[in-house]
């Protein structure tokens, strides 16, 4: 479970660290797009290199982010060989017990891994390098337009920004009351089906109860101290379009354009 | 059995950014069926050295030595099941552990999992409920419809059940009311008694600490830093103050005392029985003079 990286938060002060959190957005939300423009050597190797100066800049250990993108990999393989083994285009370049592979299944399974790897990366780079309260306050930002429509972005923003707050939370007491559990004997890991069925229920109703208790208690004190919805309220942390923001905007639209050039 | 730790060292979430050393230079012996209280601020490690006496957590250097069980750092260990059996945690609000439709239910749970059959576990259950001081009436009721007191009762009891060698206690008794508190801690100084139990007890109480354990450890910032006899640790007062700690009351009251009246007890009043003690003689000689 610590191994997992996609949605921690990782302190630092680099450059990606301190954009706004709104040009993060746009920037990851643009790239989950253009990243479908690329379709050949040239464009792939242009968005890896995007994609790889943007973990540069972001100064986060690269051996961290391989060690936490462990599990996604065996994915990324699967995809891979998916590809490999199902087209059928081109010419063949080897064939063995009757497995044929061609040419043109290997790169579209390189592609399309490839296209898989670089949404992964960068998406994982926002939460990296973004806490969860700003990644909330830029989608409320972002969002607040819909309030036209009487969307409540705000309330939307909140539910969020509470519940990825608690994930920690959560954790902490799943790990509390399983270990609490485990010195009764359960043995979450092993055995059979039934048992195991029994060890959840003695995780799941503990965690449920505390759960719900949190949550009133919660909304008791938020209550108490005169919470009463978005209408007037203002930040303590005020977002701040900055000139690197902007850079890092048309730096995107330049990199659009490239690969829109060079695609064949 | 008894406990031995040689150099443990523990550290969470290791070779990540988040990598914290929680344990080290851990040396410590706990003969069996004492009573060892471990103090410290919030923070000291208290916690992690617990969990390393039933194998929640391993050591990430270093080994410790549980009766027959080895748990050395880096190394599988496969006997946990009959260990944790052998070694009972309560931890801290254990009331949060409950989940079971009834009470009898509740604490049979511990003792069927380490092999217990049910009739026998139901028949017993009554005992169990009497030796944490709770009536025979709530075995069939819904262990949440009870009060918060009631359920760390029960809470207790079902890790009782399982008839442990020792027992780990996580601040027992916080958030009780002081006749619930007295209870509490009187029991379990019965059953290291009566049944020979080892208690690992840890509290921020230290009138707890003084008054029930025959040693204390205390720990700073991962590390036990002093240890000894209840007579011993409260001699140095200041010293524990430096350490972010409390002194028993009964401590303070008898250095303000010695200051005021220019007199010397020959030990540290653990209790208020020791100070009531003190104060007599100390009044009999004014008188005489």
């Amino acid at each position: 479970m610590n191994n997992m990286i996609i949605g921690k938060y990782v302190p630092g002060d680099s450059l990606i660290h301190r954009l706004d959190p709104r040009t993060k957005l746009l920037l990851m939300f643009i790239y989950v797009f253009i990243v479908f423009l690329a379709n050949n050597e040239w464009t792939y190797g242009v968005l890896t290199f995007f994609t790889c100066a943007l973990l540069f800049l972001s100064r986060i250990k690269l051996s961290f982010i391989i060690k936490g993108l462990k599990p996604v990999l065996w994915v990324i393989v699967f995809t891979f060989l998916l590809h490999v083994l199902f087209t059928k285009e081109g010419n063949i370049v080897f064939q063995w017990l009757g497995i044929e592979v061609y040419d043109k299944a290997i790169q579209q399974g390189a592609f399309i891994s490839l296209r898989f790897l670089l949404l992964i990366v960068v998406t994982t780079l926002l939460t990296l390098t973004t806490t969860p309260i700003e990644v909330t306050d830029g989608m409320e930002s972002l969002l607040s337009p819909l309030k036209k429509w009487n969307i409540p972005v705000h309330e939307l923003a909140l539910m969020m920004s509470i519940s990825l707050r608690f994930i920690p939370t959560l954790m902490e007491e799943t790990e509390k009351i399983m270990k609490a559990q485990m010195a009764r004997g359960v043995d979450f890991a092993s055995g059979p089906l039934s048992e195991r069925m029994k060890a959840m229920t003695a995780l799941l109703v503990p965690l449920f109860i505390s759960a719900f208790k949190r949550a009133e208690e919660l909304a008791v004190a938020m209550e108490v101290r005169g919470y009463r919805g978005g209408n007037g309220r203002t930040k303590w942390r005020e977002l701040t379009w900055r000139g690197i923001d902007t850079a890092f905007m048309i730096l995107l639209g330049f990199l659009a354009i490239v690969l829109w050039l060079l695609r064949s | 059995m008894d406990i031995v730790f040689r150099d443990v060292e523990h550290r969470y979430q290791i070779n990540t950014p988040f990598e914290k050393r929680a344990l080290y230079d851990i040396h410590m012996d706990i003969r069996n069926g004492s009573y060892v209280a471990v103090v410290g601020h919030t923070g000291s490690g208290k916690s992690t050295l617990l969990q390393h006496l039933n194998g929640l957590l391993q050591p990430t250097k270093g080994t410790v030595h549980l009766g027959k069980y080895t748990i050395t750092a880096g190394k599988k260990e496969k006997h946990l099941k009959s260990l944790r059996k052998k070694v009972g945690i309560v931890f801290q609000f254990p009331e949060h552990q409950l989940f079971e439709e009834t009470v009898e239910k509740d604490i049979c749970f511990g003792p069927m999992n380490f092999g217990m059959s049910e009739q026998e576990a139901k028949a017993r259950v009554g005992e169990w409920l009497a030796l944490v001081g709770l009536p025979e009436e709530v075995r069939h009721k819904s262990p949440f419809a009870l009060s918060g007191g009631q359920m760390r009762r029960v809470a207790i009891a079902g890790v009782l059940a399982m008839n442990p060698e020792v027992l780990v206690l996580d601040e027992p008794t916080a958030g009780l009311d002081p006749r619930g508190r007295k209870e509490m801690m009187d029991m379990f100084a019965q059953l290291q008694r009566r049944k020979g139990m080892t208690i690992v007890l840890v509290t921020h109480s230290m009138e707890e600490a003084a008054r029930y354990a025959d040693d204390i450890i205390v720990m700073h910032q991962g590390t036990i830093v002093r240890r000894g006899a209840p007579e011993h640790i409260f001699r140095h007062v200041d010293d524990l103050i430096g350490l972010g700690l409390d002194v028993p009351e009964t401590v303070l009251f008898q250095r303000a005392i010695e200051q005021k009246f220019g007199v010397q007890f020959h030990a540290p009043c653990l209790t208020i029985e020791d100070v009531i003690k003190n104060l007599q003689t100390l009044f009999t000689r004014v008188k005489r003079i």
